[in-house]
């Protein structure tokens, strides 16, 4: 399994995963309180991007809608937690099942009516929307005065109700980028991986070889809304509050889609990159302006817009294929189809 | 409720609807020929709307002759933004043209933030409290001067696209690009113009909502998603559907206002656009795509 797994890695590639991983792993301990926070936020970031690529970058499914994915998530999880004292281990089974079953519900009724390309991504962000206002006035978590989880002291740890330091989140966050990251590269490489790829290169020829596109593209829609639904629960309990205003809003959306592209769409270490470059660029912006002494709302996304422009215009594959083609991190056999 | 509440109330919703109409007309005018989703669409009308303001608090002239002026300016804007952005990303995916022009509203609504602020500013014209009455109907006149002028302004655009020779070149361009090329249309120019165009119904329709509504930056993202939900109703690329998508969304929200709570009432304006998806995912109005 690990060694399919590895197969046709170079092995410079490796290194450079496991020298990453391995800063990421100390990190904390030299970070300050905001920089760990940063940290969290471009791990936040890669991990639902990675979620998110699994859809458009594997499958070519344009989501401009996945802020209900993790909307849905947070909430059942809090409202769980809240109501009944159920831990979010236990309802993260609520959260998938809830999340899964939106994703199913939009596949179905898109794929089954052939809604495609800009079509789908509308009824996306649709469906979002109609979850940010119905959820507006959904009393049991409190509407659109917003929901609150109990925040005390964190003098301890508690891993198993996530209540905790900043540390102990990261290192959550650090453990599903990883695992997101592994687990995309394994249904890369899995049969329904290829098929996936064959979906976004073009539906009729797979279809024309016999793959069940249908089956497939709904695979595809429900793994990664499965996974955007867990981000969703550790924004919850780390930020403590929700407000269906702010995590079902198209702007969410498109902000957790911004770091696959920016970073490569379709490849495993694209979400990752764009990431670090967008929060990143972000922050240092804020520590820029706050230098500066310019205290004007807007510089900061008037500049992060003209740097998104420049990268859409100029690197149209996103900023990681020239990076791994100049270091050496290409896959050795170039038959594989991947990007 | 008495029925005549329905009925203002609907009325209303229809005339505002007409404006909403003609800033989805831009929106598909721009989609039907250029084959690009303007998702700063709703940011452009926030611009259009702060130069109405701007240009009204400057001359004292009304809003709905501040429209030529508005449009002329917008239509230069996305002639511009056509030619200096979106011509090169004509042949790359979906995906790219999207990030473009989100990273384009991105600049505009911040842009708008610095320099108007976020308050919601408004202007008051001399009839900003007069009504018509018709029987039991009582509807402003602000509105019914804006729907107005939304029609005159559809009316001319149909007109153009159908009786001159440009608006017969652009229509050739987005039947078959290639075909356009072969007989020797500067595909480029004219797709600067199609942008132009449908900047300028923003600009006309964003001088015409001032007239009815506040604005803020922040509204913008709103009216770009309200331009959407219109204009797939209608039928993407269909230029009586965006009208007609305009006065049924219109309508939807008015009515979900007045019998739901009015806060909720874009819900069922997102519900009708995934009815329509479903079962006529064209539009009302849309061609099959082929």
């Amino acid at each position: 399994m690990i060694a399919r797994l590895l197969e046709g890695v170079p092995r410079r590639g490796l290194v450079a995963l496991a020298a990453l991983l391995l800063v990421l792993l100390v990190f904390p301990a030299f970070a300050s309180g905001y920089l760990l926070a940063v940290g969290f936020l471009i791990l936040y970031f890669a991990f639902v991007g990675q979620a998110w690529n699994i859809m458009m970058g594997f499958a070519g499914q344009l989501s401009l809608g996945h802020s209900l994915y993790v909307g849905l998530g947070a909430y059942a999880a809090a409202a769980l937690y809240v109501h009944f004292g159920v831990s979010p281990w236990i309802g993260l089974g609520a959260s998938i099942a809830t999340a899964v079953l939106a994703g199913a519900v939009i596949g179905f009724l898109a794929f089954r009516f052939g809604v495609a390309g800009v079509y789908f991504a509308i009824l996306t962000i649709a469906f979002s929307e109609f979850a940010r206002i119905g959820f507006d006035h959904f009393t049991w978590v409190q509407g659109s005065s917003g929901f609150f989880l109990p925040v005390t002291n964190y003098a301890a740890n508690d891993l198993w109700n996530l209540r905790g330091s900043p540390t102990m989140f990261y290192y959550l966050m650090l453990g599903m980028t990883a695992g997101a990251f592994v687990l995309c590269h394994a249904l890369l490489r899995s049969r329904m991986g290829y098929y996936w790829l064959a979906i976004r290169e073009s539906q009729e020829a797979a279809q024309a070889l016999g793959v069940n596109v249908f089956r497939y593209k709904m695979y595809a829609v429900m793994i990664s809304a499965a996974m955007t639904s867990l981000a969703g629960i550790v924004f919850a309990f780390y930020y403590n509050n929700l407000f269906p205003e702010q995590i079902f809003h198209i702007s969410r959306s498109i902000e957790l889609i911004l770091g696959p592209i920016i970073g490569g769409i379709g490849t495993l270490v694209g979400p990752l990159v764009g990431a670090l470059l967008l929060t990143g660029l972000a922050e240092g912006m804020r520590e820029a302006m706050l230098q500066l002494g310019i205290d004007v709302p807007g510089v900061k996304q008037v500049f992060y817009g003209v740097c998104l422009l420049l990268v859409v215009m100029f690197l149209p594959n996103g900023v990681w294929p020239p990076l791994a083609k100049a270091f050496g991190f290409e896959r050795r056999s170039t038959d594989r189809g991947e990007r | 409720m008495p029925i005549e509440v329905y009925l203002n109330v609907a009325a209303s919703g229809l005339l505002t609807g007409l404006v909403y109409g003609l800033m989805a007309l831009g929106l598909s005018v721009i989609f039907g020929v250029v084959r690009v989703v303007n998702f700063a669409h709703g940011e452009m009308m926030t611009l259009a709307m702060f130069l109405t303001l701007v240009l009204f608090n400057a001359l004292g002239l009304d809003p709905l002759v501040l429209l030529v002026p508005v449009a002329a300016a917008m239509f230069a804007f996305g002639y511009l933004l056509q030619i200096g952005l979106i011509n090169p990303f004509i042949n790359r995916p979906e995906h790219s043209q999207f990030m473009l022009l989100v990273a384009v509203a991105l600049v505009l609504v911040n842009v708008q933030l610095i320099v108007f602020g976020p308050d919601a500013q408004g202007i008051r014209t001399r009839y900003s409290f007069d009504s018509f009455q018709l029987g039991t109907l009582i509807v402003d006149a602000s509105k019914v001067y804006a729907a107005g002028a939304a029609l005159v302004v559809a009316g001319a655009l149909f007109a153009f696209f159908r009786f001159t020779l440009l608006g017969k070149a652009i229509r050739a361009c987005a039947d078959n690009y290639d075909g356009a090329r072969v007989v020797g249309l500067n595909v480029k120019r004219l797709y600067a113009l199609t942008f132009g165009i449908g900047s300028a119904c923003v600009g006309a329709a964003g001088a015409m909502l001032m007239v009815v509504s506040d604005v803020t930056p922040a509204i913008g993202p709103a009216y770009t998603l309200l331009a959407f939900v219109i204009v797939i109703t209608g039928g993407l690329g269909s230029m009586p559907g965006a009208l007609l998508g305009g006065l049924l969304i219109g309508l939807t929200e008015a009515l979900g206002g007045v019998l739901f709570t009015p806060s909720a009432k874009s819900m069922f304006a997102f519900a009708l656009l995934v009815l329509v998806l479903l079962f006529r995912p064209q539009g009302i109005l849309g061609r099959k795509a082929a």
